[in-house]
């Protein structure tokens, strides 16, 4: 999918390839690359997975592979915590049955 | 060209922070291990009436201070007759970026605008990213922070994710990692880069912010009750909030107050382990930094940290990510107040504590944090279960971090385990006497050895046994 110039994108670089790692990391850490995501307006029209280059919100210039085209925020409230549901219930009866204020 | 490789940049340290932090910290030396610390605060940091005036220009600080009837009474209904202290919240949601943190913001914010720097970088995945990236738009700065946020799946921690999320919305540049410790590597270069303000957690700055919470605690207690605290509970993760709300404290007169850090426990799991990273319900306010932190303070990003909570600490207790659950949802169940969950670690510790004072104490939660999607107990809990941690109630003594959490079957056992301060003093020890220049002489020299005393609290006598004990004898 081409991806015009002036979208706001993210794009993906690799840091540190798993041997350039820090010594002292464990090693399920040291065997994948260190990488980082960051986001900004799309330079040039492009295709995702090209080398593109983007101006972030605060106006740097930044190279990196393309990975989307205005990502969502994904995260949200998920579902309710039946395990917690009673607890202020129960806090509540802890106090009527004690009779103290 | 510039060489990169990651022991390269590392190699550089001291020159790009010298230029990034504005200050030269080799002034502050004295020889050996040991260096003037309250001359370093004085120096570089500012007075409290300074810093009242700096957070006053961004409508940082002067946050209420909330009772929690509901709360006490609960923990009164576990307690002996006559125990069960009067438990006060200091509501530091109501700051601008909705945490205490805003406090630590202002500061290096000015500090960076009057020397000025185009912007400011921070290295954090915490509340500060954003407070840091509100304040530098009202000292109209550029803002770049560095987050570890990902898995090596690129799944990354739902608090987080929100964090992220808030400082894009204040238009910061967010840098967002995979797990590791060479983030350092890349806030180095990213600080080279741009030559702006390190605006790290450690620097007087960050300490001096929070200077003004432990003085408006003392003074709103007052105001109310003619007399200070009998005792402060704290979130410890980095120790900069310990360590600046005691300085607060002490400057205003409550120096008998006593200094409660609280931890939540994610004992056996590896803070730089990609597998461990997604299996932690808490991202800050734990052990993985609190321990690490409180025994060794220069490990941070700056030559010495301004954060060193044995100098303060009377009493260091943890407790587990369910009990930390439990008092969020009662929190807003019997308080009316939606907060954290992360912030209320030291809520938690309190809770149980209170039940030990008597009814006519006061204790005094020194914050709240906002609350959010990805920040809430029901994603929190929803994202430990998609990853396999299994979710029941229970006995709390039953938790292993990263393989369940157990919501505390009844209020009674939400209860604190203290962690050993002789043992936490003999492990500074150890990482002092590890790390003190090579060429020193043999024996301490007065100069380290009363340097010493005043970083674990102790008499000469006090430390003395205490060296025997680190020593291994």
């Amino acid at each position: 999918m081409k991806v015009p110039k002036g979208s706001w994108v993210q794009i993906e670089q690799v840091v540190l390839r798993p041997e350039e790692r820090a010594p002292q990391v464990p090693e399920d850490t040291k065997a994948v690359p260190l990488k980082l995501w960051v986001k900004g307006t799309l330079l040039e029209d492009a295709f995702v997975g090209e080398t593109v280059e983007i101006e972030t919100a605060i106006g740097r210039r930044l190279t990196g592979k393309l990975v989307a085209e205005n990502p969502p925020y994904i995260h949200g409230f998920g579902r309710p915590v039946p395990e917690l549901l009673s607890v202020g219930k129960e806090f509540r009866e802890l106090i009527e049955r004690s009779g103290r204020r | 060209m510039r060489d990169n490789s990651y022991a390269a940049v590392m190699a550089r340290r001291n020159e790009i922070m010298k230029r990034a932090l504005g200050l030269d910290y080799g002034e502050f030396e004295l020889g050996g291990l040991a260096f003037d610390y309250e001359r370093m605060m004085e120096k570089a940091g500012y007075s409290l009436e300074e810093v009242r005036a700096i957070q006053k220009e961004t409508n940082v600080g002067d946050t209420p201070l909330i009772e929690l009837k509901n709360l006490t009474a609960a923990a009164r209904a576990l307690s002996e007759p006559g125990k069960g202290a009067r438990i006060f919240i200091k509501d530091e949601a109501a700051n601008p970026s909705g945490s205490f943190k805003d406090r630590r913001a202002a500061v290096s914010c000015y500090f960076a605008q009057h020397h000025g720097y185009k912007g400011v970088v921070a290295a954090t995945s915490g509340n500060y990213g954003a407070a840091v990236a509100s304040q530098a738009n009202m000292r109209n700065l550029k803002s770049i922070i560095v987050q570890e946020l990902f898995d090596s799946r690129g799944i990354g921690q739902p608090e987080i994710l929100e964090k992220g999320r808030k400082c894009e919305a204040y238009g910061a540049e967010v840098l967002q990692l995979t797990v590791g410790p060479e983030l350092f590597y890349t806030f180095l270069r990213v600080l080279e880069e741009t030559g702006f303000f390190n605006a790290s957690l450690y620097t007087p700055f960050g300490i001096a912010g929070i200077e003004t919470l432990g003085a408006e605690i003392v003074a709103q207690v007052q105001a109310r009750f003619g007399r200070n605290p009998d005792a402060v509970v704290i979130t410890n993760a980095g120790g900069g909030n310990l360590t600046g709300t005691a300085r607060g404290l002490i400057k205003a007169g409550a120096a008998e107050t006593k200094v409660i850090g609280a931890s939540v426990d994610l004992s056996g799991l590896h803070m730089a382990s990609d597998r461990d990273f997604n299996r932690k319900s808490f991202t800050t306010g734990h052990t993985g930094f609190g321990v690490p932190f409180t025994t060794w303070p220069d490990r941070a990003d700056v030559p010495r940290n301004a954060a060193r909570p044995l100098r303060y600490m009377d009493r260091y207790v943890t407790i587990t990510q369910g009990e930390v659950f439990a008092i969020t949802e009662a929190l807003a169940a019997l308080e009316g107040l939606e907060r954290g969950p992360a912030g209320n670690t030291s809520l938690t510790a309190a809770f149980a504590i209170a039940r030990e004072m008597p009814e006519d104490a006061i204790i005094v939660v020194q914050e709240t944090e906002y609350t959010g999607a990805g920040k809430h107990v029901t994603a929190q809990l929803t994202f430990a279960r998609e990853n396999g941690i299994e979710v029941r109630r229970g006995d709390p003594a039953e938790q292993v971090p990263g393989k369940n959490i157990i919501i505390p079957r009844d209020p009674s056992m939400i209860r604190p385990k203290d962690l050993s301060m002789r043992d936490l003093k003999a492990s500074y020890l150890r990482n002092a006497l590890k790390n003190r220049p090579a060429g020193s002489p043999e024996a301490l020299t007065e100069v380290e050895t009363a340097f010493l005393a005043d970083e674990i609290k102790e008499t000469r006598e006090g430390l003395k046994e205490l060296l025997a004990l680190a020593r291994g004898c």
